[in-house]
């Protein structure tokens, strides 16, 4: 019985998923084949020759150059912002006081997480103008809710006898967590912020898509301007930054591994 | 008095070390300050304060006319729709582009082949090709294809198609290197077609990694589609601009229910399907 089910199951959610496809296409209406032939593919190439040579003169590289720092350091304060906010949620959302503030913990954090960080990005706009330091701000409250999220978990899975021990020892609550409980908890702490990190320095990159700073910001005016050279050359910096990222975190995580397995 | 003599140090032998360190990331950090433009202040201006004010006030009551509502699902529709299409397209095409990149089926590895460079020629500028498409964000691409195609969901489509598949390629030919290659070359060795090695030595090992990781990349595409629509590739994404613009908070607030509840249900039909079908 149930081994015929297996069988059949797999094909239907396939046909399934063929039906789903079909509709999708059939729903949008646009042709892709007249989209990607004919006068259309003309322009699209006509569009793309355009990006080519890059403009890489010394001037505007200079710009691209501080859109580069701009965007790391966007990700890099919206990060530790993020991870600092994520501690003080954790701790409630941890249930360290009791189910009331937990419940609340967890909801501010799940509300948090949920909104994408390009939304956080319009709201922060209003508030704080255009310009990185909006940026800034989506990118940590999207990231507080990620890094509270892991952190509180982890702060329920650590190990309590330590901070038992100081307790019992006659240490204060307070000592206890920061003796008993911080030193258990950091390296996990620390790698949760650095590989949010990673992802942040991508997503600081195309904020700037509505005017919170950094390259994206740089992207949008120069193909709004129709600078398609000078587009170009961002987009470069951008793969350029993103590669870098990999294969710098790629090889950190081996090195890591192969420590401290 | 002989108490305290045999206490330990009641102050942290470690506290100068980590003063001294976080002094030090705190100067590496000042840089990053002041390019980011850290100004708190900016959070209380009085026009920023009125301006913010007024929109989070008109988050409630929600917009719920009737036509605004069948506007919210035909967009929601709209964009789950876009990010299936897409998704389908991307893997249609990073299957042959992994394919292509693979080494698992490489016959110049296990003996003399005809056309031996023809392999090596290839690899290289394929995989360059999966490094741009997938380096270059999806937002990106999106705007792009705005410029190239028009505002809508089509360019949203070609943006995800486009991304995913480079993104899939890399996944799918890092899942064809590490599953076990010997009942390809068993195949390969023994003069069967590069075809039947594929379909009966890779693929059987394969599937059930790549049937989850493409069902995760959906899930993915359907919250990058609404990301999308912010330049205007369509779905609730460019509906949810425009209220923003215009600073109709009520009917951003139900956008972002209808998100969120897009968002949920595509989580929990994405954990059926990775039932049913790993």
């Amino acid at each position: 019985m149930s081994g015929a089910r297996i069988v059949w199951a797999p094909w239907a959610v396939l046909a399934g998923c063929a039906a789903a496809t079909a509709a999708s296409f059939a729903y949008l209406g646009a042709d892709f084949i007249a989209l990607l032939s004919g006068e259309s593919a003309r322009q699209m190439a006509k569009f793309a020759v355009g990006f080519f040579p890059p403009d890489l003169s010394a001037e505007f590289l200079r710009r691209v150059g501080r859109g580069a720092a701009e965007t790391l350091a966007i990700s890099a304060l919206g990060t530790l912002l993020a991870a600092l906010a994520g501690v003080v949620l954790a701790l409630p959302a941890a249930g360290r006081w009791g189910w009331p503030p937990r419940w609340i913990g967890r909801l501010v954090l799940n509300l948090l997480r949920s909104i994408p960080e390009m939304v956080w990005a319009v709201f922060m706009v209003l508030a704080a103008g255009l310009g990185p330091f909006a940026g800034c701000l989506a990118l940590a409250l999207h990231t507080t809710g990620v890094l509270g999220r892991l952190f509180a978990e982890t702060l329920e899975n650590a190990a309590p006898e330590p901070a038992r021990a100081l307790r019992d020892a006659g240490s204060g609550t307070t000592l206890a967590f920061f003796y008993g409980t911080v030193p258990v908890v950091l390296p996990q702490f620390v790698s949760y912020a650095l590989y949010r990190w990673e992802y942040n320095i991508r997503m600081a990159a195309v904020l700037g898509f509505v005017g919170a700073g950094g390259l994206g910001q740089l992207l949008y005016t120069t193909l709004s301007w129709f600078q398609s050279a000078q587009a170009s050359s961002v987009i470069l910096v951008m793969i350029l930054i993103v590669s870098m990222v990999d294969v710098l975190s790629a090889s950190l995580r081996r090195h890591l591994g192969r420590s401290g397995g | 008095m002989a108490l305290a003599a045999t206490l330990p140090a009641t102050r942290d032998p470690a506290l100068a070390p980590r003063l001294a360190l976080t002094a030090a990331a705190l100067l590496l950090l000042w840089p990053a300050v002041e390019l980011s433009e850290l100004d708190p202040r900016a959070l209380l201006d009085g026009n920023n304060l009125q301006v913010m004010g007024r929109f989070l006030g008109s988050f409630f009551p929600l917009a719920l006319q009737a036509d605004f509502l069948s506007l919210v699902l035909r967009s929601t529709v709209e964009t789950l729709a876009l990010a299936t299409a897409g998704i389908a397209l991307a893997i249609a095409a990073g299957f042959p582009l992994a394919m292509m990149v693979s080494q698992s089926l490489s016959v110049s590895r296990i003996g003399p082949a005809r056309r031996a460079w023809l392999g090596p020629a290839l690899r290289v500028p394929v995989r360059a090709l999966l490094v741009v498409m997938r380096s270059i964000p999806e937002i990106v691409w999106a705007l792009l294809f705005v410029r190239a195609v028009g505002l809508g969901p089509a360019a949203g489509v070609l943006a995800i198609a486009v991304n995913y598949a480079g993104m899939l390629g890399k996944v799918y030919f890092e899942i064809f290197e590490a599953g076990d290659t010997r009942p390809a070359r068993a195949i390969l060795e023994g003069g069967g077609r590069r075809v039947h090695a594929f379909a009966y030595g890779v693929l059987p090992v394969a599937l059930p990694e790549i049937v989850s990781y493409s069902v995760y990349r959906w899930e993915c595409a359907i919250r990058a589609s609404v990301v999308m629509g912010f330049v205007g590739a369509g779905g609730l994404g460019q509906q949810m601009e425009l209220s923003m613009r215009m600073l109709n908070g009520g009917e951003v607030a139900t956008m972002l229910i209808a998100f969120l509840a897009l968002v949920m249900i595509a989580d929990q039909v994405s954990s059926i399907l990775r039932k049913v079908l790993v």
